[in-house]
C-alpha cells in the first residue's frame, strides 16, 4: 500500500441538524493515519462547520468544533473554503476558526491551513484528486 | 476496473441503497471487480437482519446478502456508525452486554480504515447518498 493518492474530503453540510459533518471528521482523523495526500474542502453550508464560537448546549448536541483545530497535528494542512459559499452566507474569514499547522521544513513555523478559493479553482482542485469522498 | 462502493443512506428511506445495489449487480454481471462495499452514516442500517419489509416489496438486506454470497463480496459496516445505530455482530453484542445481535449474513463490522483502504486500492470509489 505504498502508492500515495490524493484524497479530498468534501464537506457540504452544516455541523448540526444531520450527522454528516461529525462523521466526516471521524473519517478524516482515521484517514490521517494512512499517509495519503489529504485536502479538505468546505462548500455550501459546509462552511458553517468552521465557524467560531459554536455553542450547542441549548440543542443538546456534542460540540465537536474544537476538533478542527487538531487537524494540523494530524498533518492535515490543506483546507480549502469556497469563497462564494462563505459570502453567500454573510460570512468572512474572520468568522471562522484560525486553523494552523506547523511546517517541519521551516523550523516548525505555524502556517495558516485555510485557503479561500473561487469556485473555478475548487473545480480544478476536484479534477486533480484520485479519491473524492463527499459528506 | 476495480470498484469500491460507499453507501451513506439507509434502506427504504432513500434510493441510494437501491441504486448502489443495482450498480453493484450490473458491474459484477459485466465482469468488473468490486473490492469492497462500505456502509457508513445511516447506510449501516442496510445490514440489519431484523427489518421486515412488506412481502410484496423488495428486501434490500436479503438482496445484499445474496449478492455477497454469489460474488464473495466484502461488505463492511463502519463500527462507530453501527454502534450508534444499534447494528451489532455476535462478538460486539456479547462485549456490550446486549441481548442479541442483528447483523445479516455477508456483512462484517470493521473500522473506517477499511474505507480509506478501499479508496487507496480501488481504481474508482463511488458514493451513493446525498
Amino acid at each position: 500500500m505504498s502508492e500515495v493518492k490524493k484524497f479530498m474530503y468534501v464537506n457540504r453540510k452544516a455541523p448540526y441538524g444531520t450527522v454528516y459533518a461529525l462523521e466526516s471528521l471521524e473519517v478524516v482523523l482515521i484517514g490521517a493515519a494512512f499517509d495519503q495526500d489529504v485536502s479538505l474542502a468546505f462548500v455550501d453550508d459546509g462552511v458553517y462547520q468552521l465557524t467560531k464560537g459554536q455553542a450547542t448546549d441549548a440543542i443538546g448536541m456534542k460540540n465537536f468544533s474544537k476538533t478542527y483545530t487538531a487537524l494540523g497535528d494530524y498533518e492535515v494542512s490543506k483546507i480549502y473554503i469556497d469563497k462564494d459559499s462563505l459570502e453567500e452566507r454573510g460570512l468572512t474569514l474572520d468568522d471562522l476558526q484560525h486553523l494552523v499547522w506547523e511546517d517541519e521544513d521551516d523550523d516548525w513555523n505555524e502556517k495558516d491551513s485555510i485557503r479561500l478559493i473561487s469556485r473555478a479553482e475548487m473545480a480544478d482542485l476536484f479534477d486533480e484528486q484520485d479519491v473524492v469522498l463527499s459528506f | 476496473m476495480k470498484f469500491a462502493i460507499v453507501i451513506n443512506e439507509g434502506p427504504y428511506q432513500h434510493q441510494a441503497a437501491d441504486s448502489a445495489y443495482q450498480f453493484a449487480k450490473a458491474a459484477l454481471e459485466k465482469g468488473y471487480d468490486i473490492f469492497r462495499i462500505f456502509f457508513y452514516h445511516d447506510g449501516v442500517n442496510n445490514a440489519t437482519s431484523l427489518a421486515i419489509p412488506p412481502q410484496d416489496d423488495r428486501n434490500i438486506t436479503a438482496l445484499w446478502s445474496e449478492l455477497a454470497k454469489i460474488h464473495d463480496l466484502d461488505m463492511v459496516v463502519c463500527i462507530a456508525a453501527a454502534q450508534r445505530r444499534g447494528i451489532l455482530d455476535e462478538n460486539e453484542a456479547k462485549r456490550q452486554g446486549k441481548p442479541c445481535f442483528n447483523i445479516a449474513p455477508g456483512f462484517r463490522i470493521s473500522g473506517l480504515g477499511q474505507l480509506i483502504e478501499a479508496g487507496i486500492i480501488a481504481d474508482r470509489i463511488i458514493t451513493f447518498g446525498d
